[in-house]
């Protein structure tokens, strides 16, 4: 069985966000393998040591994004492929690439995160799947292969969901779904040694013109600051009294006295 | 020149929901003068939802139904959709940030191989020029985005734009039979309605959220019946999460739920960064933490330091006087 897991590299969940010369600033960032894509990638390596698997990860981006490829060889993973991303500008344009390049390359499982926490459009997986013809299961928190065909839950509007789906597939991974290894000091020695192939667009056969963005980033901004509010004074009773009246005006009950 | 715009409208329980006419009153606002709306919606049985749409002024409404879509599953989703894109070939197709419409939106869009902004909380349309602002990292930032060629697709964050409240000759109701993909490669084969509460947080307009101060999964006990009488929906940081105090899909944080309610109640919750992501764009935040030091207070309207075993019960009794007061 062949795997593959689509995944980013985002900045640490912990980071704040700075603007310089209205540019996201990047220096002395913690970065990290972009949680719901963590998630992919254990399920992926359960998979190899459960029912034997070969998986691949592929990434999108620039030549830094090798460091969380190779943590995901260290969790386990067996090789690895970063696809440039230089040219690459919306969710549309890296969807392309990820297809043209998985259309080449034979797998039965495909596994992504559910949204990326930096752009978080949750596009990118979706689109692909839909670009190579393969029904999709997103949001999973349980995945059982067996044969051809994979049985997933996942969980939708309070309701939880039994999905039966075909292979090959691509399944996007929710929180819930597993609990990702920290890589071993055998898995990070073994990790340097494996392979990752660095894939231009021209590789792939796309143009520029295939790529060309529908969409432009303007502006960027930052949320207004909010100031520290007022601390209630009085005992439990008057502080209660205080809060229901607050609350039953923003919510439009006012009047309730 | 108008723009014809599709709105792929929702429906829970048989009702339509709220952010259908937050879609739909965006749709108003691109399509333009002489622009053309059309609704879709999709289920097994939508006739009540169907209704509340045709109310608003519209140039239809299209239901799509059969027994198999009693439950959403994007390759069924997108069968029954695809006909009327092919139809009325939109200029922008406009979805709610849902679920659902989540996943249904970037088949649509790699369907028309057109571009998406994602999770929309403000459209500002100045003549032909039209911009979309949509939340980053979370929340912590934001862009401004522009489609460079169409044809558009966009999906709304529920309860960021106004709602339609257009009430015009009633919109005609096409009914359309649905056609299975072949072959079928998916299809949801159980649905369990999870116990409890099954209010969406991303639509709720009071949530009450517990942090480890919550101590155990019955120490959200209070804070579900708070949640109760202010008819709004139980969200959680992530250590109550990973401490197993409560499920998962209840997270609130830059991984996990976004929310943006009216009200936020924030029980025993430090104030993590990845938290804070999730729920500072509230309108009015309140924080009870014994923690007097907790970074929650930072950016709370009002700040009670205490126990929370203690204040929220109190507050509950309050609340539930007071509402019963009102309605009496």
């Amino acid at each position: 069985m062949n795997v593959i897991v689509l995944m980013k590299q985002t900045f640490d969940t912990e980071e704040r966000i700075r603007l310089v010369d209205g540019q996201i600033a990047e220096d002395g960032v913690k970065w990290i393998i972009n949680p719901y894509d963590e998630y992919a990638v254990e399920e992926a390596v359960r998979l190899k040591e459960q029912q034997g698997a070969s998986v691949t990860v592929v990434s999108v981006g620039n030549e830094d994004v090798a460091q969380a490829l190779r943590t995901a060889l260290a969790m386990g993973a067996d090789e690895a492929v970063l696809i440039d991303g230089t040219d690459l500008h919306d969710e549309r344009a890296i969807a392309k690439a990820l297809s043209a390049y998985l259309a080449k390359t034979p797998f039965d499982v495909l596994m992504a995160g559910n949204f990326s926490i930096d752009n978080g459009a949750g596009q990118v997986a979706i689109r692909v799947a839909h670009q190579l013809g393969l029904p999709h299961v997103a949001a999973i928190t349980k995945l059982a292969i067996d044969g051809g065909k994979a049985t997933c839950v996942r969980e939708v509007d309070g309701d939880v969901q039994t999905v039966e789906v075909q292979l090959p597939a691509l399944f996007t991974a929710q929180q819930g779904l597993n609990e990702p290894r920290y890589p071993s000091l055998p898995g990070i020695m073994k990790a340097k040694k494996k392979p990752l192939t660095n894939v231009t667009l021209r590789d792939l056969g796309l143009s520029a013109d295939d790529v060309a963005p529908r969409v432009a980033r303007i502006d960027l901004s930052l949320p207004p600051k909010r100031q520290a509010g007022q601390r209630l004074s009085g005992d439990v009773e008057a502080q209660a009294e205080q809060l229901a009246d607050i609350i039953l005006q923003a919510t439009g009950q006012a009047g309730a006295r | 020149m108008g723009k014809t715009v599709l709105v792929i409208a929702e429906q829970k329980d048989q009702k339509l929901r709220q952010v259908s006419l937050e879609a739909l009153a965006a749709a108003r606002q691109l399509a333009g003068d002489g622009g053309n709306i059309v609704s879709v919606l999709v289920g097994d049985n939508v006739d009540a939802a169907a209704q509340q749409l045709a109310d608003h002024e519209q140039s239809q409404v299209v239901c799509v139904t059969a027994d198999i879509l009693v439950s959403y599953e994007a390759e069924h989703y997108f069968a029954a959709v695809q006909p009327v894109i092919d139809e009325v070939k939109p200029d922008i197709v406009i979805l709610p940030h849902t679920a659902s419409g989540r996943d249904l939106a970037p088949k649509i869009a790699c369907h028309l191989d057109a571009g998406q902004i994602s999770d929309v909380v403000a459209i500002e349309a100045v003549g032909e020029d039209v911009t979309f602002k949509r939340p980053i990292y979370a929340g912590k930032a934001f862009e401004t985005k522009r489609f460079l060629t169409g044809p558009w697709v966009v999906t709304i964050r529920p309860n960021n734009l106004q709602a339609d409240a257009t009430n015009g000759a009633a919109a005609p109701i096409v009914k359309r039979t649905y056609t299975e993909p072949t072959p079928v490669r998916s299809q949801v084969v159980d649905v369990q309605r999870k116990s409890g509460d099954t209010r969406d947080l991303t639509e709720a307009k009071v949530v009450v959220s517990g942090g480890r101060g919550v101590r155990s999964a019955d120490g959200f006990a209070p804070l579900a019946e708070l949640a109760e009488v202010l008819d709004g929906a139980l969200g959680a940081s992530r250590a109550a999460c990973d401490a197993g105090y409560c499920d998962y899909s209840l997270q609130i944080g830059q991984t996990g739920k976004v929310v943006t309610p009216d009200v936020y109640i924030a029980c025993g919750i430090s104030g993590a960064i990845q938290h804070l992501a999730g729920m500072s764009q509230s309108k009015l935040i309140i924080a009870i933490n014994k923690d007097g030091e907790a970074p929650i207070f930072d950016i709370a309207d009002y700040g009670v330091v205490g126990d929370l075993f203690e204040i929220v019960p109190k507050l509950t009794e309050k609340l539930r006087d007071k509402i019963a007061a009102v309605r009496s």
